[in-house]
């Protein structure tokens, strides 16, 4: 009967998201009078869900799930949901979580909804509200089926603590054959990522060049944020198309989101909306981001933010 | 290789999203309709399967007549034939058994969607459907080469990229990448009247039951105005983001 939660780690160590969704399913078991089981992967030390409301903890240890595979994956939680009973499966809107929860859903029968926002307003009907039109809308959603995946959009839910400890036990689930094997996977180290940053700073055609991004990453370097870019920078070639924020880019959802140079599109809008704080230092007072942003500098880039670093150098000195 | 490509009917990215009948359905009064930009890079990209490796391309899409100018704009933009399932799009689950009917019966080896249309934002049809014709599945997908029956695909994941082998029968969820953004294609005199010939086939929706039901729809609250801060006192900026906002 209880919430099954599926806590993402890497190289043992649990992400941000992971502690987030497990927020969310405690929050979910106390409306519907139950516990909370996380699955995990190739995790040793699972202590700290207990810190968020997990009860139990179904670790799997296998070398064969060593690297994500979504089909895998998703087999063994199904698994693990059918052992426990489980009405409710929590996800993330991680890459990896988006990947698994249909297949999951498929497995388990169930009605999935992904992008959701709050804790649900009734459990019978099951109803969650998600974000639709690329954050233009919310979308109240009744999920109808006896079992329900719900995938939890990051930062919107927060962190809510629990002192509680979490069992755990080993689970051992068949493994379905591999029908796609991961090649090789080439991933930046030492970089903070769009999808775990808590700050994002991001650069438009305002800049003018690829030559003056220096200041950009020097800016994100102080406030240990990501760096990410319009969609004409990356069309244009200045920037990698992984830092493409927007509607058909990466979707952010940051405490801190920080516009230099970019006026602000409808599509890009779209795509940082989830974002609690937005910042937009631009020359043009009628930019549209201006509409869209908390604060805002109507200014030269090249001047500002040369002084914005400065200032916060100053300020983390401080601290 | 027959190639199926998905086609979402969805509002322009600029549309302004209105709703109607007590917030429970979207408001398409004035709004343009456009092929989901996720789903036209794996048009794209099937197009250049036709091209360099002889692939038929069929598009397809569940929902009522009025996507039909969608789907003839992919005609236009060079698919060989498309097919309607005459039946509303009423969630991810009822779309995805509907499209597992047509590919099981077309015999597709390769089925490309969008990772997620821009409007429901669901994310949800082409994995359902992998799952419901036990196909291999690659979301987030920026890159896709076939040879015979094996395939190649990169995959987006956060902070980076994954290369996987897999094979044919597939299904892919793609977006840009797959194609570049230039190699996007604009349909020509030429093609609109070529896509006027091609055949585009209505079939009966198969019975399908739903498993999630949209109930009511909200905007945003309305956001307070922003604040404006000197260019010449950063400082302020700073404060304000650590005392008011606490972000930093």
């Amino acid at each position: 009967m209880s919430v099954l939660v599926y806590t993402e780690s890497e190289k043992g160590t649990f992400k941000k998201v992971a502690l987030e969704v497990a927020s969310y399913a405690k929050t979910v078991a106390d409306q519907m009078g139950t516990t909370v089981t996380a699955v995990t992967f190739n995790a040793d030390d699972t202590a700290i869900l207990g810190d968020y409301g997990v009860d139990k903890v179904l670790k799997v240890n296998d070398q064969k799930l060593e690297t994500f595979n979504a089909n895998a994956y998703a087999s063994a939680i199904a698994q693990a949901a059918k052992q426990e009973g489980t009405k409710v499966i929590v996800v993330s809107s991680s890459a990896d979580s988006k990947y698994l929860a249909p297949l999951l859903a498929i497995d388990l029968d169930a009605g999935y909804a992904s992008n959701v926002v709050e804790a649900p307003s009734s459990t019978s009907p099951f109803t969650v509200k998600r974000t639709a039109f690329t954050n233009k809308a919310f979308n109240m959603t009744a999920i109808n089926t006896d079992v329900k995946v719900v995938g939890v959009s990051k930062n919107a839910f927060g962190l809510k603590e629990n002192s509680g400890s979490a069992t755990a036990e080993d689970f051992s689930p068949s493994v379905p054959e591999l029908g796609v094997k991961v090649e090789s996977v080439d991933k930046v180290t030492g970089q903070v990522t769009i999808a775990d940053a808590e700050i994002v700073v991001s650069g438009g055609r305002g800049l003018k060049g690829p030559e003056n991004w220096g200041m950009i990453e020097e800016l994100a370097d102080v406030l240990g944020a990501a760096t990410a870019c319009s969609k004409p920078v990356s069309d244009l070639g200045w920037r990698p198309h992984g830092e493409h924020v927007g509607q058909t880019g990466k979707p952010v959802a940051a405490n801190l989101y920080i516009a230099i140079g970019i006026s602000g599109a409808i599509q890009h809008l779209a795509g940082i909306n989830a974002s609690k704080v937005k910042v937009v230092i631009n020359t043009d007072p009628e930019a549209p981001f201006f509409k869209a942003a908390d604060y805002g500098i109507v200014g030269d880039a090249f001047e500002v933010v040369p002084k914005l670093i400065e200032k916060l150098k100053a300020f983390k000195a401080q601290q | 290789m027959k190639i199926l490509v998905c086609i979402s009917h969805v509002p322009d990215t600029t549309s302004k999203i209105n709703f109607t009948e007590g917030d429970t359905k979207f408001d398409t009064n004035g709004v343009q309709y456009v092929i989901n930009p996720n789903d036209e890079f794996g048009l794209t990209r099937a197009m250049w399967f036709k091209e360099k490796q002889g692939a038929s391309v069929d598009v397809i899409n569940v929902g009522g007549p009025e996507t039909e100018p969608t789907l003839r704009k992919a005609l236009a933009i060079g698919a060989d034939g498309a097919i309607r399932v005459n039946t509303p799009a009423t969630d991810g689950f009822a779309v995805a058994q509907q499209l597992a009917k047509v590919v099981q019966d077309g015999g597709y080896d390769l089925v490309i969607a969008g990772r997620e249309s821009i409007d429901y934002n669901g994310g949800m049809v082409p994995g359902m459907l992998a799952g419901l014709i036990k196909a291999n599945f690659v979301t987030n997908c920026i890159s896709l080469e076939v040879d015979g029956t094996n395939a190649k695909a990169v995959r987006e994941i956060d902070g980076g990229k994954e290369t996987v082998s897999t094979s044919l029968p597939l299904v892919i969820g793609g977006q840009k990448g797959l194609v570049e953004e230039s190699d996007l294609r604009i349909p020509n005199m030429r093609g609109i009247m070529m896509a006027r010939k091609k055949p585009l086939t209505v079939v009966e929706p198969i019975d399908a039951n739903t498993e999630t039901a949209s109930v009511k729809f909200e905007k945003p609250a309305p956001k307070g105005a922003i604040k404006l801060i000197d260019p010449d006192n950063v400082e302020e900026l700073v404060n304000l983001l650590h005392n008011e906002a606490k972000v930093i």
